[in-house]
């Protein structure tokens, strides 16, 4: 059911994390350098991050390493951006979360169903006398996994979030960068 | 005080003389304030907004300072976008500061709306919306600062009516100097200059490249200092022109697709090639796969994101250019490369003989672009600012004008290829440099594309002397079509208008030539005249601009003539 770009389909898997001020426009402006590029973007969310007022990024998009390198630079160009990452699946701890909405009917008259909430370890968030809502976090081969078996019963609505991630290293690694650029800041001061 | 006065405080603060503009609906508050500043800016009405961008970008780039150019929404801004892109990739710094609906109708499709902060974010280097009259200042403050400082480039403010007509206070402008997601001049990596000097200092077939980050870092006299020392042969990109006076000891001229043949045959055979300030753009390059397979290379950007992005970097050094090479300087063993550029002398008289001579001293058939560019170098003394436009002109000017080395005197569009730049862009260095001779050499494609600007120059009296090479084609796209297109000139001939009486209609004077003894005279004639002045020179029909590297071969692959290549 997943459906690649022909043209990338091939090339591995790469996180990138973005760390921005919160302004307008930002999405934009990291998207269009996607876009310039013919690189479809697998996936993408954004949130806030530890550190105040920094915002956070996080896409996933196929691409070669000496590719990713040059998106990262470019997206470090733009001037609202504070350092950008990019990592390969070994390197991050990651995460992704799924809804399955399916009827009640069709779950209930299975005797596998408990064996296929077992197997998964998925939620059930909601459940009434037209459909149910499960719920399963994991990594998407797991939540394909679940979706394939789950289109016996019937998949009325599915929706899967954008990875998350964070590294392996003990802190944001954009806090070196914001450092370095305090430090400047003072010395800037100083001279005048 | 007012939005539009809060924005003319600022600009003032920052040291705008000049600005070009061209009034319109949404941006009338702020040429409402500006009637009152007649002391403070010269103010340039031009006749179409492309104009005023090129004009300005020209100005930016002659005088080093930012580039200021007010226009209206809607079609205004659009109108400006050409100039917005070229500055982009040619790395000059403007701010353009254009009207926008008031904030509350933004996203209705009010009329002259435009989403210009979408339009323009690809090509700026920053942009932003001023929605508030108390955000002039920060914006102001913080557009000049990115403009001019680090990459310089672009930045457009987008402002709505609105933040035009209120007020805010204002007491003392305070200039930006520090965004802390920004990194103008990155830290130079010290491991990264010493593996740059081992290779320099143990290479055995060097070369040099310099491009405009020579200029644009005020490097000039570091530059020619390295190349002195290193001894090694040098060339320069297009848009590195005249940073280095054109008769310097090991100077091969311009690199590149039309650029000398000893300069692109030495790259592909070099040890070691340092590249200064450069983007090693395609036109410089070819194939990237296939360029300069034996050497190792040296970078220096101050751009992070231009390390690599072409041409992998045997060592990229990030940094400004002029402190990498003043760090590089004292460890650099003094060394001569003689014999290994004698051993091109051939090449150097091959292109003597096959492309100078038949280019620059014909002896009999119709005039040629290079034996008059050649004449105003000789009659200018390599004293002028030379603009240019785009195609075949462009390139016999970058290759036969000569330059004393005083920086900053030749301006070309050169990565986005700007047919249109050269008229507006000559009144922008005239009005930069007032005291020097500004020189337009200009195809009739070109000229027609921004031929209303002869009224600018009409009404400020701007002195700058146009050379129109008029072949009846599309010069540079024919030669294309004749050399790749099987000789199908698909809609290249152009048809011109009378450019005397034209001239004459703008009271400009003017001359035409057609023949090779009329050349020295008109030259002078144009040269010595007080206000400006416009030389139609009508030059041969199927002119070639010569040594061509063929698009999609290595640099070495020369093209001579219509039938010999080296």
């Amino acid at each position: 059911m997943e459906i690649k770009d022909k043209k990338t389909a091939n090339l591995p898997l790469w996180t990138l994390t973005v760390f921005t001020e919160n302004n307008v426009g930002l999405l934009n402006q990291i998207a269009i350098i996607f876009t310039r590029r013919n690189i479809n973007i697998w996936s993408l969310s954004v949130s806030s991050s530890s550190i105040e007022g920094v915002h956070k990024f996080t896409i996933t998009c196929h691409a070669s390493e000496d590719m990713i390198k040059k998106i990262v630079l470019q997206i470090e160009k733009r001037i609202d951006v504070l350092k950008a990452f990019y990592y390969s699946d070994d390197e991050i701890i990651y995460q992704e979360i799924a809804l399955y909405k399916v009827q009640t009917d069709a779950l209930l008259n299975d005797i596998q169903f408990e064996q296929l909430i077992r197997k998964y370890n998925c939620r059930i968030l909601e459940i009434n006398s037209t459909f149910a809502v499960l719920e399963k976090t994991g990594h998407c081969d797991e939540t394909i996994a679940l979706y394939n078996d789950l289109e016996r019963y019937g998949v009325l609505q599915y929706v899967r979030s954008g990875r998350v991630s964070v590294t392996k290293s003990t802190h944001e690694q954009v806090s070196d960068f914001l450092e370095e650029q305090e430090l400047r800041r003072r010395q800037i001061e100083e001279k005048q | 005080m007012l939005g539009s006065e809060i924005l003319f405080q600022c600009l003032k603060a920052e040291g705008t003389k000049k600005i070009f503009g061209y009034p319109g609906g949404a941006i009338m508050p702020v040429f409402d304030a500006l009637y009152d500043h007649d002391d403070d800016f010269d103010t340039i009405l031009v006749r179409h907004e492309q104009g005023a961008i090129h004009a300005a970008q020209g100005y930016a780039r002659v005088s080093g300072e930012v580039g200021v150019v007010i226009v209206t929404s809607g079609p205004g801004a659009t109108n400006v976008i050409t100039g917005i892109a070229d500055a982009n990739i040619d790395s000059t710094p403007l701010v353009v500061i254009t009207g926008q609906v008031a904030t509350g109708a933004l996203g209705t499709d009010a009329f002259q709306e435009t989403d210009f902060i979408g339009m323009t974010l690809p090509i700026t280097k920053w942009n932003y919306q001023i929605n508030r009259p108390e955000d002039i200042e920060w914006a102001v403050a913080r557009a000049f600062y990115l403009a001019k400082s680090g990459r310089p480039g672009p930045v457009v403010l987008d402002f709505p009516k609105n933040a035009q007509i209120h007020e805010a206070p204002f007491t003392e402008y305070k200039p930006c100097n520090f965004i802390r997601s920004y990194q103008p001049v990155p830290a130079i990596n010290p491991d990264r200059v010493w593996e740059a000097v081992n290779l320099i200092n143990t290479a055995q077939r060097p070369f040099i490249i310099g491009g405009q980050g020579i200029i644009l870092g005020h490097a000039e006299q570091e530059f020619k200092d390295f190349v002195e020392k290193t001894g090694a042969p040098f060339g320069v990109t297009l848009l590195g022109l005249s940073s280095v006076p054109s008769d310097m000891p090991h100077f091969l001229g311009m690199i590149g697709m039309h650029g000398s043949i000893v300069a692109n045959k030495l790259q592909q055979q070099a040890d070691l090639i340092v590249v200064i300030g450069c983007r090693l753009a395609d036109r410089v390059t070819g194939p990237v796969n296939q360029y300069a397979p034996l050497a190792k290379i040296v970078h220096i950007d101050i751009d992070p994101s231009e390390l690599g992005k072409n041409v992998k970097a045997d060592v990229a050094i990030c940094g400004d250019c002029k402190e990498v090479l003043s760090k590089m300087l004292p460890h650099l063993y003094k060394n001569n490369f003689d014999s290994w550029i004698h051993g091109f002398d051939f090449y150097q008289n091959v292109e003597q003989e096959k492309v100078v001579n038949p280019e620059v001293h014909p002896a009999e058939g119709p005039l040629h672009m290079g034996e008059v560019i050649d004449k105003v170098a000789e009659v200018s003394k390599g004293e002028a600012i030379v603009v240019t436009d785009v195609g075949q002109n462009q390139m016999f000017a970058a290759r036969y004008a000569r330059f004393n080395g005083t920086t900053r005197s030749f301006l070309s569009s050169g990565g986005l290829g700007t047919m249109g730049f050269c008229l507006p862009a000559a009144i922008g260095a005239k009005i930069a440099a007032p005291e020097r001779e500004v020189v337009a050499f200009v195809g009739d494609g070109g000229i027609q594309m921004t031929i209303e600007e002869l009224g600018s120059i009409m009404q400020e009296g701007t002195a700058v002397k146009i050379v129109i090479f008029d072949n009846t084609w599309l010069g540079n796209v024919r030669q294309w079509q004749e050399l790749f297109f099987a000789k199908r000139y698909s809609y290249t001939k152009m048809v011109s208008p009378d450019y005397l009486k034209l001239a004459d209609a703008y009271g400009i004077q003017a001359r035409r030539i057609t023949e090779r003894s009329e050349v020295d005279a008109a030259v002078r004639e144009m040269y010595a005249a007080q206000g400006p002045f416009v030389l139609h020179v009508c030059v041969e029909e199927d002119s070639m601009v010569y040594p061509m590297v063929p698009p999609g071969q290595p640099i070495d692959h020369i093209l001579l003539n219509r039938s010999e290549k080296i």
